[in-house]
């Protein structure tokens, strides 16, 4: 059984900060990180390895320095590595950023499971692995909880707001996990060595891939940020810091009646 | 087939065991706005089993027409069944604009389509306009779609220029939604997208529906919210308390999720539910740009915290700092006071 894990390197948004003054993001200093989601994905995926000998493929789109999240997920056992890096892929939405990893998919060969995570902590869109399948014309279960594999089918504990579902679906597929779904293991000493000293993390290029150049990229992207701002928060209000619990009280009491409230 | 034929703003009605999600009135409510805007009229899609019985009431939230698609094999949320009819009603009828929730329907369903019609679509938009200028290669008036970026520190506002449908993604709770008014009425259309079985059809094995008699934090006009300060799962017992003396709901920040203390349909913030209820009292959360995002459309917004610091006292109308411990059984006390004497 092959299995591709599809991961993203992220910054880890909850260090990032804004800039009090300038309103910009402060971007110095923040960790880049393997999306937790992702991550939460590439556990299940070592798991079923674990029971079964499936073979583990990690396939990262990104800038050069996505590198690192490919050795980390080695380290935590992946078998190969690919990074999907090129100029023109730059710039791309969630659309022509599926197509592309599709491709890169369709590039490393047959597969039988693609986990992606259920969305990046940067974008939370939890657009890209349902288009992924879209493009690879294969069933995707999202929000997945559970992941079993069953002969040639895999069954999936699916989330919902106000249920889930156990769906039973014929691979190959492709799920996406969610964050809670496992806690994720640690990269081993010998891992960490054999990512860096034994493996290579394979380059795919635009000149790997069969794709139409009018979908890749910022040219390829149905969406476009027009514009981008800093969040407007609304203007403080009352801060009382001198009154002691029964001040306090009387103080929200007041406010409540106030506003008629109570 | 060029942009200017599609017209129209499209919502997928989100139904479950035949009763409408109640982010589908929502989205109506804003279709309306865009559609005035446009000069065009509101559709709903319901896609479904057993459904037609739904659309007396979206005609009275606000839709023009309604397109059922009644069909056995809808009547569970799969993705593929959906997606095909979706996917033929936006071929047969050519909307320029489709809003779906971002629920964890919509948030399967919506990047399906994308893929399929090839347009584009922008996830958890917290704004939706119609662009005043008409963009100068198509003379059309594009719909603007503002969302959270990073976590919620930046916004920014999306553009689809040269596809069509246009299409976004809400979270319940975002928008709102018109007086019902049972007077309205829809032209209602039964489309038949001729849905086929293929490799992408999956079993639904099992159905097993959380039961829960709590009030949903969405609904509640006053939430009593606890964060990481409140300590520990034993003194949430402070916040039930105060909430059943008010009459209010509790809530949580993920923190407290997180630790065990709440479930996770208590959560309120970019992870968990948007909420905007008329008092949310935050107890103990020191106000995560991730928090804040679900809650800041309060009307009123009444923040404990003992960190003098904490950034909940940037959003907060009335902001105490001091120990909760110490301030909320007081506080509960004269609330039930006043209310005893009414």
């Amino acid at each position: 059984m092959k299995i591709v894990v599809c991961i993203k390197q992220v910054p880890d948004t909850n260090e990032v900060k804004l800039d009090p003054v300038k309103g910009t993001l402060i971007r110095d200093g923040v960790p880049s990180i393997i999306n937790p989601d992702d991550k939460a994905g590439l556990e299940a995926a070592l798991q079923i390895k674990d029971e079964t000998g499936a073979t583990v493929t990690v396939i990262s789109m990104g800038p050069p320095q996505a590198d690192a999240a490919l050795r980390e997920a080695l380290a935590m056992g992946a078998d190969e590595a690919y990074l999907v890096t090129d100029r023109a892929f730059g710039g791309a939405d969630t659309l022509a950023t599926s197509y592309t990893v599709a491709a890169g998919i369709a590039k490393i060969g047959d597969f039988d499971l693609i986990i992606a995570g259920r969305q990046a902590i940067d974008g939370d869109t939890a657009q890209v692995g349902p288009q992924i399948a879209e493009w690879l014309d294969i069933p995707n279960v999202s929000y997945a909880e559970d992941i079993k594999v069953d002969g040639d089918s895999i069954v999936v504990k699916r989330q919902y707001d106000d249920r889930y579902h156990t769906v039973r679906v014929q691979m190959p597929c492709l799920v996406t996990a969610l964050g809670e779904m496992n806690t994720p293991r640690y990269m081993t000493p010998g891992g960490i060595f054999d990512a860096y000293r034994e493996k290579e993390v394979h380059i795919i290029t635009r000149a790997d891939v069969d794709v139409d150049d009018d979908k890749l990229g910022l040219k390829g992207s149905p969406t476009n940020v027009a514009q981008s701002f800093p969040k407007q928060l609304k203007p403080a209000g009352v801060k009382e810091t001198g009154l002691d619990a029964e001040g306090a009280a009387d103080y929200i009491v007041a406010k409540l009646k106030e506003k008629f409230v109570i | 087939m060029s942009l200017q034929d599609y017209k129209g703003v499209f919502v997928f009605a989100q139904q479950v065991d035949a009763k409408v999600s109640g982010v589908t009135y929502e989205l109506i409510g804003k279709a309306n706005e865009l559609a005035a805007d446009l000069g065009t009229d509101v559709t709903a899609v319901v896609l479904g089993s057993g459904v037609k019985g739904l659309a007396d009431d979206l005609a009275a939230y606000g839709a023009d027409k309604v397109i059922i698609v009644d069909d056995p094999v809808l009547a569970e949320y799969t993705t593929e069944p959906y997606t095909q009819a979706m996917d033929a009603v936006i071929n047969e009828f050519k909307p320029e604009i489709v809003l779906y929730g971002a629920t964890a329907i919509g948030r399967d369903l919506a990047p399906r389509i994308s893929a399929r019609v090839k347009s584009g679509l922008t996830a958890d938009c917290t704004k939706l306009e119609i662009d005043p200028e008409a963009d100068p290669d198509s003379g059309l008036h594009n719909l603007r779609m503002t969302r959270p970026a990073f976590g919620g520190n930046i916004m920014a506002t999306i553009l689809i220029k040269k596809n069509r449908p246009q299409m976004a993604t809400v979270r319940p709770g975002v928008m709102q939604k018109l007086e019902k008014d049972p007077s309205k009425k829809a032209e209602v259309i039964e489309f038949n997208p001729e849905l086929t079985k293929n490799n992408k059809y999956v079993t639904v094995e099992e159905v097993v529906k959380k039961i829960s008699d709590k009030v949903d934090i969405m609904d509640a006009k006053i939430l009593v919210s606890g964060g990481r300060g409140v300590g520990s799962k034993e003194n949430f017992k402070l916040l039930y308390d105060f909430a059943d003396a008010i009459g209010g709901t509790v809530s949580s920040s993920r923190a407290a999720v997180d630790s065990g203390w709440t479930e996770k349909d208590q959560q309120v913030g970019q992870t968990g539910k948007t909420v905007r209820p008329h008092v949310y009292f935050a107890i103990g959360i020191s106000g995560a740009i991730q928090h804040v995002a679900g809650m800041e459309e309060s009307d009123i917004i009444i923040a404990i915290n003992k960190d003098e610091t904490a950034p909940i006292f940037d959003v907060a109308d009335y902001g105490i700092v001091g120990d909760l411990n110490q301030i909320l059984p007081l506080l509960t006390e004269k609330v039930k006071a006043v209310l005893a004497d009414k």
